[in-house]
């Protein structure tokens, strides 16, 4: 059989993630110390665990409803009206999905007709463009920039629309660079979108971690709610990855086929994990504060640490990641990778991965122990020096 | 103050101008706050985590419970007084329940300790009974693993 010629084409052009590739390389070998991973080093937090454990135990085995426990899409409810002044109905407006994963799937395969154009800002996490041509919409990058501490801004968007605009993904806090965007950027922003029909997709999903300042959401600043569609998740600022579970907001004449997608694509997201989250919405505040606080210690040093090696690091205010530019070097940031890889065993991510503007910076990730960022750390300054690429 | 004790209690090793860095302080309030820290009494010590297994060296660990009378004038600090002055023991605390002090002694063999327990500790006034428990083997301390850290199992997606 040929199989090449059975598989969507879209798919078989579309090249892997550049972050896969460096894991798997880095799992080949021994000794490596990674600092690459995109998930928290904690365990989810004990409370919440429990109420997964118990209701295991009470044999809650079933379908939940489509969109979500009834319960859990109050308590999220709840959650975003106390934590960044959000107004969404438990009943019609907000839908519990696997991950914050299927709800930005969702969202480009219930709204994109095929030749849409999706504004993508970069660098930013490799799954927007993929999924936005799956679902036949045409990706548009959004570069932005080191100068701009990587915010999104109006004039680039601005520049950008055309009359087949039919999406603005707006992923902030970001992943790669830990940009955020601030209050007045996002007015600016919300400025240029006012008077069009397009949407906007906001992945919140690292809103909890800010460092300073306090996330604000876009569909909290005037006349953008009605046009935004807001995907977060528990993964990021409850330490629940494995438990898959994320959700999505918006008004309910948008919600409706987000919710008919969802339940001929997926049912319903796992049972377990919304009982779990439900705790987590209700009475996990303290540990996100206490996590949060522990990621700021380390991004402090981190970042001091890397500026001092001579990879200038823009201070990141959100996520867990550090972006730090690796021109200096000389090398481009796959090579920079592949030879700290291949020399010290230190495996980090090249920011062309999340994009071209990515080109010259590598994303490294804080979600490891201070020891084990120490010695991390130590690898890069000794492979620096080694290789004559310490400007001090 | 909360924020360096956090950091101290991580790595006592951290050097002043990197929790500087991670508390968001200067060197000099880092500085300062230490010397507070210590003189207040708050920090009464740095020593090292150390896994003895791995050094060679010979030391047996117990952790001793004693059942005590306490005195009309002192009731039980008069006694943990005379205990804790004892180099043998490495640490000394007052208890609720089954008994009143657990000491823990190090020493450089069973029979060490053993002696110690019967000479030095049920000899004294107002000891109404012993019961030693030898460590056989450690496991953590202070949150820190006596053991290889498990794999990374993150790092698949």
């Amino acid at each position: 059989m040929n199989y090449e010629k059975l598989i969507n084409r879209t798919l078989s052009e579309m090249k892997p993630s550049g972050i896969r590739k460096f894991f798997d390389i880095a799992a080949e070998m021994e000794d490596v110390i990674s600092l690459s991973v995109g998930e928290p080093d904690f365990a989810t937090p004990w409370h919440i665990r429990q109420e997964g454990i118990k209701t295991l135990e009470k044999g809650r085995t079933w379908y939940s409803p489509n969109a979500g426990l009834l319960k859990l899409r109050q308590a999220i409810g709840g959650y975003l009206s106390r934590r960044f002044d959000l107004a969404y109905d438990p009943k019609t407006e907000i839908l519990v999905t696997v991950g914050g994963s299927e709800a930005i799937d969702l969202c480009f395969r219930a709204l994109l007709e095929p030749g849409d154009e999706v504004l993508i800002p970069e660098p930013s996490f490799v799954c927007y463009d993929p999924l936005t041509r799956m679902a036949g919409g045409v990706p548009v990058a959004l570069p932005t920039r080191a100068e701009d501490a990587f915010r999104l801004k109006a004039d680039t968007v601005k520049a950008a629309i055309t009359d087949k605009t039919k999406l603005l993904v707006l992923p902030f806090p970001n992943n790669p660079t830990g940009a955020i965007m601030p209050r007045e950027e996002l007015e600016a922003l919300a400025e240029v979108l006012r008077d069009t029909d397009i949407l906007v997709l906001s992945d919140e999903i690292y809103g909890e971690l800010t460092y300073g300042r306090e996330h604000v959401s876009i569909a909290a600043l005037p006349g953008m709610r009605e046009r935004t569609v807001l995907v977060s998740g528990f993964s990021k600022a409850f330490a629940m990855t494995g438990w898959r579970l994320g959700y999505a907001c918006a008004p309910a004449p948008l919600m409706a086929p987000l919710t008919k997608l969802h339940q001929y694509a997926i049912m319903c997201a796992p049972t377990t994990a919304q009982y779990a989250a439900i705790e987590a919405m209700n009475n996990g505040d303290s540990d996100v504060m206490q996590m949060r606080d522990e990621y700021d210690m380390r991004r402090r040093f981190i970042v001091d640490e890397l500026n001092k090696l001579g990879l200038t690091c823009f201070e990141p205010e959100g996520a867990f990641y550090v972006f730090p530019c690796i021109q200096s070097t000389g090398m481009t940031s796959e090579a920079f990778c592949q030879k700290l890889l291949e020399k010290k065993h230190v495996a980090v991510v090249p920011g062309n991965a999340f994009g071209d503007s990515g080109e010259g910076f590598v994303r490294i990730s804080y979600c490891y122990s201070l020891k084990h960022i120490t010695e991390a750390l130590r690898r890069i300054g000794e492979f620096l020096k080694e290789n004559g690429l310490c400007p001090k | 103050m909360d924020k360096i004790l956090k950091l101290l209690n991580t790595d006592a090793r951290l050097t002043t101008e990197q929790m500087a860095v991670m508390a968001n302080m200067t060197e000099d309030e880092v500085t300062a706050a230490i010397a507070k820290l210590e003189a207040d009494g708050v920090i009464r010590g740095y020593k090292p985590l150390i896994d003895w297994e791995k050094t060679g060296e010979e030391v047996v660990t117990a952790i001793i419970e004693l059942s005590i009378a306490p005195s009309k004038d002192e009731g039980f600090d008069g006694i943990a007084k005379t205990i804790m002055a004892m180099d043998e023991v490495e640490s000394l605390s007052l208890m609720s329940g089954g008994h009143d002090l657990m000491v823990t002694v190090t020493g450089r063999t069973f029979k060490d300790v053993a002696l110690f327990v019967a000479k030095r500790l049920s000899s004294l006034d107002g000891v109404l009974g012993t019961a030693t428990h030898f460590v056989l083997k450690k496991y953590k301390e202070r949150g820190v693993l006596f053991e290889d850290e498990e794999q990374d199992e993150r790092g698949t997606v």
